[in-house]
């Protein structure tokens, strides 16, 4: 499954619902899959009594992997050659979230067919958490 | 984040996928995966990140024999320590994370990750006073010594809590 870049025009979008009613559970697991055991993920004592938050909150990574997904979904495995975010807000358990990705451009590069790919990811009330943006290699 | 060695394991990568809630088969299904355009099982976009878990130093991991800041029979096990420059930490957040990859990570790469601090900057942030940002640039080289992916990550300290 991949892109074509005749079939593709600026302004075309596609997005995907990445999780729902996010767990402390998935939050642990992916704390044990990527080596990043900040208590400030897991650890409600901590941080509500110690860090000064509100609960616990997911990994910014945990957002930019669930907002790969929809990406790799999108334009094919293997396919991205860059993908960067930037979070603008925290996401805490509960949280529903849905990754959706803008083609911004089409060009060629070193005899490749390139799109941009403007993202974003927002929660249940329209909170934008990641925004970033991806380039990939299109058929 | 440094590792000497991080090995590409196709059940590192499964578990890494159950945790971003990622069902895609290719990675789950080996056999499936060399029918792809990849030919065989690929890393996810962000799974460089768990290089951390062959970082023998990484900071944001209970070390054996060593006290552990998070909560145990008290609210702390020890005094809150300073986080580093990206991925977040005790008193940092993460602010930005980008990846340009030369080529896909694949299972049965063996990396090599180095990294350089980048740009540090001040800000004044909205919530949480001022912000002190600062960049590090991580390199993963594979066996041959080719750079595969480039990954920079930008760390944020807060004078105070930054809840949004």
């Amino acid at each position: 499954m991949s892109l074509k870049a005749s079939e593709l025009k600026v302004g075309d979008t596609y997005e995907e619902e990445v999780c729902r009613n996010l767990s402390r559970t998935q939050i642990v697991q992916y704390a044990g899959t990527s080596g990043d055991y900040n208590p400030l993920h897991s650890d409600e004592i901590f941080t509500t009594q110690i860090a000064g938050y509100p609960s616990v909150f997911a990994h910014g990574m945990l957002s930019m992997g669930m907002t790969g997904k929809m990406l790799t979904n999108y334009v094919g495995d293997g396919r991205l050659k860059s993908y960067g975010v930037r979070f603008t807000s925290q996401v805490f358990p509960g949280a529903t979230l849905t990754a959706k990705a803008t083609i911004t451009d089409i060009r060629e590069e070193d005899g490749e067919q390139i799109a941009a790919i403007e993202i974003s990811t927002q929660d249940a009330e329209g909170v934008v958490v990641i925004k970033g943006q991806a380039t990939a290699r299109l058929d | 984040m440094a590792a000497e060695k991080f090995p590409i394991e196709a059940g590192h990568i499964m578990m890494f996928a159950r945790s971003i809630g990622d069902a895609n088969k290719i990675y789950y299904d080996e056999d499936y995966a060399e029918t792809t355009e990849p030919g065989g099982t690929v890393a996810p976009p962000t799974f460089v990140q768990a290089s951390a878990q062959f970082d023998p130093n990484y900071f944001l991991r209970p070390k054996i024999g060593e006290e552990w800041f998070g909560s145990a029979s008290g609210p702390t096990g020890i005094t809150k320590r300073e986080g580093g420059g990206g991925g977040g930490g005790g008193g940092g957040l993460h602010a930005e994370q980008h990846y340009v990859y030369h080529r896909q990570v694949m299972v049965g790469d063996v990396l090599k990750a180095t990294t350089k601090p980048g740009k540090s900057w001040e800000k004044e942030g909205r919530r949480g006073g001022k912000l002190k940002f600062s960049e590090s640039v991580t390199e993963y080289h594979d066996q041959k010594g080719e750079l595969v992916v480039t990954a920079t990550s930008v760390g944020v300290q807060t004078e105070k809590p930054a809840t949004s």
